[in-house]
């Protein structure tokens, strides 16, 4: 079948299978920032945008996202990059393979509530799964790049 | 990859309607997210998005919630918020995530009639009507008690008596995000209490017996421990049914308690 959406704001057109993930699609367009992790729609390693809304692209079919606007972390390369130095600083990762999607959850928060605090952080990230930092370190980077801009690492 | 022939986005109810008639292997498609992890072959995935069935609004008496709206949607609405408190928040915030949230839908809740639903154990204590498209209105007590298997209708949404009633929610996981142990709802409005249980681990009950206690002046925690008594409930890898009871009479006096407050 043929599907037409916006990817990171670029216009494309495909022909899929119509049982095609969006993951599996975002992936097989080269973007590999999204990951594969449970396959269950439990982890949050699949984290991307449709409509600026985060979702879990393993359970999302391709096929619905049919003239939407998905965003990556690919499309979002200066954010997450920024987010990522406070993450670093902060010991907040290991092997790093869940930080797209964290990176992704982080910065739709960061749109929702600017001013979360650290309750609100945990559960807005409660389906982001992490198998190596404990997730304090996390919640460390996370509480530092929200408190940018009030004296913190620039 | 999902394992399905064709993904169809009809255009008119008629249309979907037909699609699901035409063969027992075409699904509508909610969220997908349980349907995925059914890894079943499939026909034709019929997905109601286009049909405006994502709106939460107050008509006539009754607040209606479209199939098509998220978890996540239940979650953020004002509209639900300001007539019937905190509980939908409540109910479906322990769910996994934001983003399966933001994926998981009220139809594909519903209709599924799991056992272990957070948002049916709610419906049922807030007296919620399902609105079927062949069907029509069906009490959500009913809908529950019809067996799924065989059954091809279209779920169009939910509604709830706009009458002034409150509810509470409380559920029990042994680790954040699994499935419930066991969930609980109580409502009220005027002097009618209703508290429904859900996970025992079977589909969500009434305790009918336990929201006339409480209409007739108990204290939640009796009424708690006639909950516990009048309802049956079993075993499974997530905890025993005596577990279940005793959890039952915490959680049931908990929100009973709660909305004993708030009517002070
Ligand atoms: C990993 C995981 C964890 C979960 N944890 C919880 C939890 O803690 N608490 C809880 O309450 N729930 C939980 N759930 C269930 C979840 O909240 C949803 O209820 C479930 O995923 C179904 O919603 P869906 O929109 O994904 O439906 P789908 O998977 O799309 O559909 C489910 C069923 O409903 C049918 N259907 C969907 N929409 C309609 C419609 N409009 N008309 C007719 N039939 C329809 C489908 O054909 C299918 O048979 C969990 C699910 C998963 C996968």
């Amino acid at each position: 079948m043929k599907l037409s959406l916006y990817v990171n704001g670029t216009l494309c057109h495909s022909e899929i299978a119509p049982g095609t993930t969006l993951l599996e699609f975002l992936r097989g367009k080269g973007l590999m920032g999204a990951k594969a992790g449970c396959d269950t729609g439990s982890c949050g390693l699949c984290t991307v945008w449709v409509d600026e809304v985060p979702i879990l692209s393993c359970t999302y079919p391709a096929a619905r996202a049919q003239g939407k606007h998905v965003t990556t972390i690919e499309g979002m390369r200066q954010q997450a990059a920024l987010l990522g130095r406070y993450l670093a600083e902060n010991g907040s990762e290991q092997c790093g393979y869940c930080s797209p999607g964290l990176i992704m959850t982080v910065l739709a928060l960061e749109k929702e509530h600017p001013a979360a605090t650290d309750a609100e952080i945990s559960a807005y990230l409660a389906g982001n799964l992490c198998r190596c930092s404990g997730y304090a370190g996390q919640l460390a980077g996370i509480r530092a790049y929200l408190n940018r801009g009030k004296g913190a690492l620039e | 990859m999902l394992d399905i022939r064709e993904y169809i986005i009809p255009q008119s109810l008629e249309e979907a309607a037909a699609l699901v008639r035409k063969s027992p292997a075409n699904r509508i498609v909610g969220g997908g997210c349980w349907l995925r992890m059914e890894r079943r072959p499939y026909g034709t995935w019929v997905d109601l998005s286009a049909l405006g069935l994502d709106q939460i609004h107050a008509e006539d008496g009754w607040v209606q919630i479209g199939s098509g709206c998220t978890l996540r949607m239940l979650e953020v609405s004002e509209l639900l918020r300001e007539t019937f408190g905190s509980c939908f928040a409540d109910c479906v915030s322990s769910i996994v995530g934001v983003q399966f949230r933001n994926c998981a839908t009220v139809g594909g809740s519903v209709y599924g009639r799991f056992g272990f639903s957070d948002l049916c154990t709610l419906l049922l204590s807030l007296e919620a009507d399902v609105l079927l498209h062949s069907r029509g209105a069906v009490p959500m007590e009913e809908f529950l008690r019809t067996p799924r298997h065989g059954e091809r209708d279209l779920l169009l949404g939910v509604r709830i008596p706009q009458d002034g009633r409150r509810a509470a929610f409380a559920a029990f996981r042994r680790t954040a995000t699994d499935l419930p142990v066991l969930n609980t709802a109580v409502s009220v409005s005027g002097a009618s209490w209703r508290i429904a249980v859900g996970a025992r681990p079977a589909a969500a009950a009434l305790a009918r017996q336990a929201g006339a206690r409480l209409a007739s002046g108990a204290a939640p925690a009796e009424a708690a421990c006639t909950a516990s008594e009048e309802l049956r409930f079993g075993d499974n890898m997530r905890g025993s049914g005596a577990y279940r009871k005793a959890l039952c009479r915490v959680l049931v006096a908990q929100c009973a308690g709660r909305l004993k407050e708030g009517l002070r």
